[in-house]
């Protein structure tokens, strides 16, 4: 139904070159600020490298707050806290899924080292922080227990 | 299909917590569909930002393992009431949606 709606619109604006290629442009300019490789990368080095990120030493001022036991694999919540001073930003990789790299998030200016969200996990799995902050990154890992995967049909 | 957003952000000593829900199917791409047996195409969000008063503070960057109907939160210092937080996002096929709040 919406894509009908969608292509009646691009026929109707066929005519109008600059209307067709200012509609088809935005999208793409979304996706070149996307890491691509990072998110298709199938191993944590793989993705890590998509992000910037060659080595990352561990650290006890990670803290990640996920079940240990989660019986959902679709909603894991995890919680990132860090008390890393000027960190520019947190990757949440699941070491066992497919591809292993759930979200970067990208902090400026004010912004406090703290993410929170929900993610979906294949399989028991250690879920990995990777923190980056002064050039430097910094990791930690928590092993979550699933009982039910998320990532099937 | 309704895009929403729940947002709220309360100040605490100058910190800032901002909390939303995010209504989206977060499609991987890899679910088939029962009846059909073809592949339900990806359809997930690729990037999230939040705004402090106009100015960017946070943006994220999201695969399909991130779950469905998405929660994320984040935190920002400088904050005092009444400011204003925004949340956008924009996925794979071009959708977006935006939401204001104001600090309390």
């Amino acid at each position: 139904m919406q894509r009908r709606t969608f292509m009646k619109g691009t026929l109707a604006a066929g005519g109008v070159a600059v209307a067709v290629s200012a509609g088809l442009l935005s999208p793409r300019a979304v996706l070149a600020a996307w890491p691509k490789s990072a998110f298709e990368a199938k191993s944590v080095s793989d993705a890590l490298s998509g992000l910037g990120v060659g080595t990352s030493s561990a650290s006890g001022d990670i803290k990640i707050k996920a079940p240990d036991i989660a019986e959902n694999g679709a909603v894991v919540p995890v919680q990132v806290k860090t008390s890393i001073a000027g960190v520019t930003s947190i990757a949440i990789l699941t070491e066992k899924n497919a591809n292993p790299l759930a979200a970067n998030f990208n902090l400026k200016g004010s912004a406090k080292g703290f993410v929170a969200t929900r993610i979906k996990m294949s399989k028991t799995s250690p879920v990995i922080a990777v923190v980056k902050a002064g050039g430097k990154a910094y990791s930690a890992r928590k092993e979550v227990k699933v009982t039910i995967g998320g990532c099937g049909g | 299909m309704a895009k929403k957003i729940r947002l709220r952000a309360s100040a605490k000593g100058g910190v800032a917590t901002v909390k939303a829900l995010i209504t989206h199917p977060m499609e991987t791409g890899n679910r088939k569909d029962k009846k059909t047996g073809k592949k339900i195409p990806a359809h997930f969000i690729q990037t999230v930002s939040g705004k402090h008063n106009g100015k960017e503070v946070m943006l994220a960057e999201w695969g399909p393992a991130v779950s469905k109907n998405p929660y994320v939160s984040f935190q920002f210092a400088g904050a005092s009431k009444g400011d204003t937080v925004e949340l956008s996002w924009s996925d794979n096929k071009g959708g977006s949606a935006s939401a204001t709040t104001k600090v309390r």
